[in-house]
């Protein structure tokens, strides 16, 4: 079992009645809401965060890519792994990841993460998101009906770049280059191994398990909805003759721990509910572009995880409801305990995440999470998948 | 009676549904991003005088092959194929927003093809002074208010009534995402893609009819148009910007009026 320590990297500070007076925390927040000297000190503040990880035993540090966003602060997380690289000697450095068709020629990609391995001595994890909506339509202003096919393009010539040995000349739709040959390759061979990271579309499923690549659902409505996308991958996974190796599987996991379970509410749920109310606060109108989810997956009726109908669902909540319907794992050691067992058996996950920063929680309260997860948690689910292999983790690290 | 058929071009890479009825001199209509169905008052008004015919854009209620058309030039290549297909030599082009911007498109790339042009309410030139609603991903409900004049007229409200069963419901909403969806990709993110150095080859008599009450596209866009496209005229209609379902008998004889015989 892996289990690695993600951060979104939010700005703490939106006022109280933000989701009130701001329609949405992405695409459009304002930036007379955004204090420089404020956010100065969070970066800092967040890399302690993930250094500090390292140091009480995650395997992993997760870093993704944002835009216009109040609650994901990195638009490069290549810029955040390259700091990592230098202060951590030991976890896996994963960035999930770069989306592929925001990058202009895609090769970039290609560079940055072969520099990152190189610095990494071997220890980067390459995550290839197709992107949010917000994100790749909106903030960056591709057009949605090209966008996945765009993708699928840059995909295919990041991985060439990669391992191709010849100097080679790529004729595509979208990214056309007389001579490819990039310098410098990945220190991994044939190339560092790859996540995708996915939002529940059907065809992402099928081609991940078909390329042999990790799934990773990055939710924020816990293991029990979960459920039924990565049963979805499962499925797909099966129908191309992939076996059920779990290390095939990723997911992310909100976990608060504390000495007791009343100690878990009374700590945690300010900064729980200002990343439920707050931090998924999008405009119905950026919840997804015309065109984002392809017909298939549009048929089968599933909902973005914003928008207007995620909004009322959220405004509902109270702590026992962010607990019982499993958005957040919290309580005491032992009640953490069974449940991420719960999550990672019934989800087949090899490779665990957990978002133990969450919202506008402070650097002192995360590392007692931190610590507390790392000290009372993560010994009793390291040994869950006896006897399989982990064939996606970085060559540079222990596995 | 409407005729319902499907036309193909490029050995049926792209196929448009075509709705054609009347009789008289061919005019072919272009929708925009909110209308379904495709065919309309306004159109069944214009057919008591004219050969109409009102395609569907490709990716849109049967048309299909929208994933093959590369950018509006494309689609402007698509269009002039689909006049020859339908054995039209040269025909008046009326068009509504989108469908405005393709009508304009065709008149600018293929003037010998266009005997006189209805733009309404058009899209296809900006101004950062006063940008168009961003009408492909306004929230259903939020719709009728910068469709309409009146939100609360019957056509506004028919417009937005939604189907009750769930199951309709969902399939309602797919069409209306990948009708949108097919017409985003020659649009996005901002619907100038270089028709402004195109308008001056516009050779055809041209009329601008605008809703006096368009909340989605300002009429300031009006004068922008008419100082692009030498000699152009321009009608204020009472109405929104779907004008052409608001006021269609007021909208379709002003466009009879200016198309004659």
């Amino acid at each position: 079992m892996k289990i690695c320590f993600f951060h979104l990297m939010p700005y703490r500070f939106l006022p109280d009645d933000f989701e009130h007076r701001y329609r949405s925390v992405w695409v459009d927040p304002p930036h007379s809401l955004f204090d420089p000297e404020k956010c100065s000190g969070l970066y800092h503040e967040f890399l302690d965060e993930l250094e500090f990880a390292e140091t009480q035993g995650f395997d992993g540090l997760c870093v993704n890519e944002h835009h216009n966003n109040a609650y994901g602060l990195m638009p490069s997380p290549n810029l955040m792994a390259a700091t990592l690289t230098r202060r951590t000697s030991r976890a896996a450095v994963i960035v999930l990841g770069n989306s592929l068709a925001a990058y202009n020629p895609p090769l970039r990609v290609a560079e940055e993460f072969a520099m990152l391995d190189l610095l990494s001595r071997g220890r980067l994890v390459a995550g290839f998101p197709v992107g949010t909506s917000m994100d790749m339509n909106f903030a960056y202003g591709i057009d949605p009906a090209t966008l996945r096919d765009r993708y699928y393009e840059a995909h295919d010539l990041v991985m060439q770049a990669w391992t191709r040995p010849e100097v080679f000349a790529f004729n595509g739709r979208y990214t056309q280059v007389r001579y490819v040959n990039i310098w410098p390759q990945p220190l991994q061979k044939p190339h560092p191994p790859v996540w995708i990271p996915g939002g529940g579309s059907v065809e992402t499923w099928e081609w991940t398990a078909k390329l042999d690549y990790v799934y990773c659902y990055l939710s924020y409505y816990g293991y029990k909805r979960g459920k039924a996308t990565m049963d979805g991958f499962w499925e797909a996974s099966a129908r191309v003759g992939a076996d059920d190796n779990p290390y095939r599987a990723g997911f992310l996991q909100l976990v608060c721990v504390a000495d007791t379970d009343a100690e878990a509410e009374r700590l945690y749920f300010p900064h729980v509910h200002y990343f439920y109310q707050k931090c998924l606060n999008v405009w119905e109108g950026f919840a997804e572009a015309p065109g984002y989810r392809t017909l298939k997956t549009l048929q089968t009726g599933t909902k973005p995880q914003v928008g207007a109908q995620a909004k009322k669902i959220r405004q509902s909540l109270d702590w026992q409801k962010y607990l019982d319907q499993g958005y957040v794992i919290a309580g005491s050691p032992k009640t953490v305990r069974e449940q991420l067992a719960e999550c990672i058996k019934t989800l087949r996950v090899g490779h665990l995440m957990v978002l133990l920063q969450i919202g506008s929680m402070p650097k002192d309260l995360t590392l007692h999470n931190t610590a507390l997860f790392a000290r009372e948690v993560m010994p009793h689910v390291r040994d869950m998948w006896p006897g399989y292999k982990d064939r996606w983790w970085p060559s540079g690290c222990a596995s | 009676m409407i005729e319902d058929t499907m036309v193909s071009i490029r050995d049926g890479t792209v196929s448009f549904r075509v709705l054609s009825s009347g009789r008289g001199p061919h005019v072919v209509s272009f929708h925009s991003f909110h209308e379904r169905g495709g065919w309309s008052p306004f159109l069944e008004r214009l057919a008591a005088r004219y050969t109409v015919h009102a395609p569907l854009h490709p990716g849109v209620g049967g048309s299909v092959g929208v994933e093959t058309l590369e950018d509006v030039f494309d689609l402007t290549l698509a269009y002039e194929e689909l006049l020859d297909a339908l054995g039209i030599g040269s025909a008046s082009l009326v068009g509504h927003f989108f469908g405005g911007m393709v009508a304009a498109e065709l008149a600018a790339v293929f003037s010998e093809r266009v005997a006189r042009l209805v733009l309404v309410s058009p899209l296809g030139l900006w101004r950062d002074d006063a940008p168009s609603a961003d009408l492909l991903i306004l929230p259903h409900d939020d719709l009728p208010a910068a469709l309409f004049r009146d939100p609360a007229s019957e056509v506004a409200r028919r417009w937005g009534a939604v189907p009750e069963s769930e199951e309709e419901s969902l399939a309602a909403q797919i069409e209306s995402i990948q009708r949108r969806a097919s017409m985003a990709k020659f649009v996005w993110p901002i619907p100038d893609k270089g028709l402004k150095k195109r308008l001056h080859r516009v050779a055809a008599p041209t009329l601008v009819l605008w809703g006096d009450a368009d909340r989605a596209n300002p009429v300031a866009y009006a004068e922008e148009w008419q100082r692009r496209i030498k000699g152009a005229a321009l009608r204020l209609l009472p109405g929104g910007h779907m004008v052409l379902h608001e006021v269609p008998e007021v909208a379709a004889a002003a466009v009879a009026e200016f198309l004659g015989q």
